[in-house]
């Protein structure tokens, strides 16, 4: 099915957005890219394959996305990184009037203080997305399903 | 090995280089104990594949006959399975010919076990059952005469349940269980695994780059618990103010940390919290919505079983961590999260939002792991010198309050005596 490159050039730019807000900030920028009910979820690929609900992040509001936020902002301790995203292969699934479903790939590269920069995690958005009042695409549901079932350390920051 | 044999300067630690750790000595813990490569090999030997019961799974994970999962004790590859009887086997993953760990699978259902190098097939109880080309091709070759299968079968390990645990041993002599649990941790393991069917809701795997026994310190330290984590303090999930015990079985081997909810408010008795945010509220409250559903009145009960095992039961969160080390720089921490196959729909939901403070995101215990590392890499340079342990005291009982590292003292205790170090 081939679909309007207008809304492919806007799909692509909301994944730029997304990244930029999580590796350059602000931060609070991050949970307006979503509608005020929304799913947040970053998942490792074995339990959804098995049909296992455990995330380990789970938004189900932008308020709790903006709750993530003050948490990396005020409460969590961990040590200062940055965080590059590298976000490919976006296609659309389905669009039906203001209603998209997208995949695409993510690598997320860390770099903390001393160490070189590391893959943090790698793999596959799964999508619903809904054009607002606004003209606005905002993320209905982002579930980040990642490959590895190890993750070095911690994921402090949201994916 | 006999862990119950006094402690002592042994020929073993003479042979380490470093400075000696004095006789009995609990409130000083040397740093070269997280970093030297020789301990670290005695650990695995003596205490993970030693006398000991380390956590494997949960029965339901293979509830059927040729169910098998796979995971590690200490550093070893092992599988658990259940046998064309439905009954508990496990044995390494570790061919009998060559050592290849054979099976690749985390977890799945088999009638047999084949190794791909040389396709030696072993059975259900690991028992060796073919390898090809024994009698040789066109008279040529083949296994010597005298070749016995039976005696080439896989490296079986001792298998326990508790309530739809399981746990596995590799010394066949090992006491039952239940011994080895003491009356007042089973008391506790029985208050969450109380003969209920269990239903696993996911997985969160982490691999932390400290020493596995700092995961153990940090789960048996109180006074961290209400000192670091904004969470738990501001909210009143676990704080030094609040009623709370401390307890270890005979051995020091084991511990509970027990605690009872209380609530956001500074008191006279939390001037020292500074990480106590009295205004602090969350704009979504579903994500903290603990009920009650323990008989008795704590609220929070972290149970550490040596070698390997952390029971966290925090509000409506309940996991199993697996410690596996992977050298003495780092560990796989593993989650195995949890409900009750009677749970309604609204305490599944509650499970699932609880995660978001325990897991490789957690609010609560990324705490823990990013200060794991910086413990690592603030002690390693330092092998000479030694972490002091004096709250609460030198010794090594149980406290009716949190602000007291007895626990560690206690778990160092009886390392020291399986150690022989």
């Amino acid at each position: 099915m081939a679909f309007d490159p207008v809304l492919y050039r806007e799909l692509d730019d909301l994944n730029a957005r997304y990244g930029e807000a999580l590796d350059d900030g602000p931060l609070e920028d991050w949970p307006e890219l979503f509608t005020e009910q929304c799913l947040y979820l970053i998942i490792p690929r074995e339990n959804e394959e098995r049909g296992l609900l455990l995330a380990i992040m789970r938004c189900e509001s932008r308020d709790m996305l903006k709750d993530r936020v003050t948490a990396v902002r005020e409460t969590m301790m961990y040590e200062p990184r940055y965080l590059r995203h590298h976000i490919t292969n976006a296609r659309i699934l389905t669009q039906a009037g203001d209603t998209m479903s997208a995949v695409a790939n993510f690598t997320v590269i860390e770099v903390l203080p001393e160490e070189l920069p590391r893959i943090l995690i790698t793999g596959r958005y799964r999508d619903q997305l809904r054009r607002e009042a606004d003209g606005a695409w905002r993320f209905v549901e982002r579930r980040c399903v990642y490959d590895s079932t190890l993750v070095p350390n911690s994921i402090i920051y949201p994916v | 090995m006999n862990p119950g044999t006094p402690s002592s300067s042994s020929s073993f630690q003479a042979s380490l280089p470093h400075a000696p750790w004095a006789a009995a000595e609990l409130s000083r813990i040397p740093y070269w104990l997280y970093t030297d490569q020789a301990v670290f090999a005695r650990e695995m030997e003596r205490i993970f594949c030693g006398r000991s019961w380390a956590y494997v799974g949960l029965a339901v994970e293979i509830p059927q006959a040729g169910d098998y999962l796979t995971t590690t004790v200490g550093n070893r590859p092992i599988i658990v399975c259940r046998n064309r009887d439905g009954e508990l086997r496990a044995f390494a993953n570790h061919c009998a010919h060559r050592g290849v760990k054979f099976c690749r699978q985390r977890s799945g259902k088999a009638t047999r076990f084949t190794c791909p190098y040389h396709q030696w097939t072993y059975d259900l109880n690991g028992d060796l059952k073919g390898v090809p080309f024994r009698a040789g091709v066109k008279g040529q070759g083949g296994m010597p005469e005298d070749f016995d299968l039976s005696q080439h079968g896989l490296t079986p390990l001792k298998v326990a349940e508790h309530h739809g645990v399981l746990f596995a041993s590799f010394d066949l002599s090992i006491e039952p269980f239940l011994d080895y649990l003491g009356d007042t941790n089973r008391y506790y393991f029985e208050r969450v695994f109380d003969g209920r069917e269990l239903r696993v809701i996911g997985y969160s795997r982490q691999l932390i780059p400290g020493n596995w026994k700092l995961m153990f310190e940090n789960i048996k330290d109180p006074y961290h618990a209400s000192l670091l984590h904004v969470f738990l303090v501001t909210f009143g999930l676990f704080r030094a103010d609040q009623e709370s015990q401390v307890k270890m079985d005979d051995t020091g081997r084991h511990g509970l940390l027990i605690s009872r909810r209380g609530t956001q408010q500074a008191t006279e008795h939390t001037k020292d919290i500074a990480n106590l945010r009295a205004d602090f509220t969350l704009r979504d409250a579903r994500l903290l919505d603990p009920v009650k559903e323990f008989k008795d009145s704590a609220t929070v009960v972290m149970q550490t079983i040596w070698p390997n095992l952390i029971v966290q039961q925090q509000s409506n969160t309940i996991a199993m961590r697996q410690i596996q080390p992977r050298g003495p720089d780092a560990f796989e921490l593993s989650w195995t999260f949890f409900g009750y196959e009677d749970d309604d729909e609204a305490m599944r939901t509650r499970r699932l939002r609880q995660a978001n403070l325990m897991s490789a995101s957690g609010l609560v215990s990324g705490d823990d792991s990013e200060v794991i590392k910086l413990a690592q890499d603030g002690l390693k340079p330092y092998p000479e010198r030694e972490a002091v342990l004096e709250m609460g005291g030198r010794g090594t009982h149980d406290e009716e309050h949190m602000v007291t590292e007895t626990a560690i003292r206690a778990f160092y205790k009886y390392y020291r005596e399986v150690m022989e170090l």
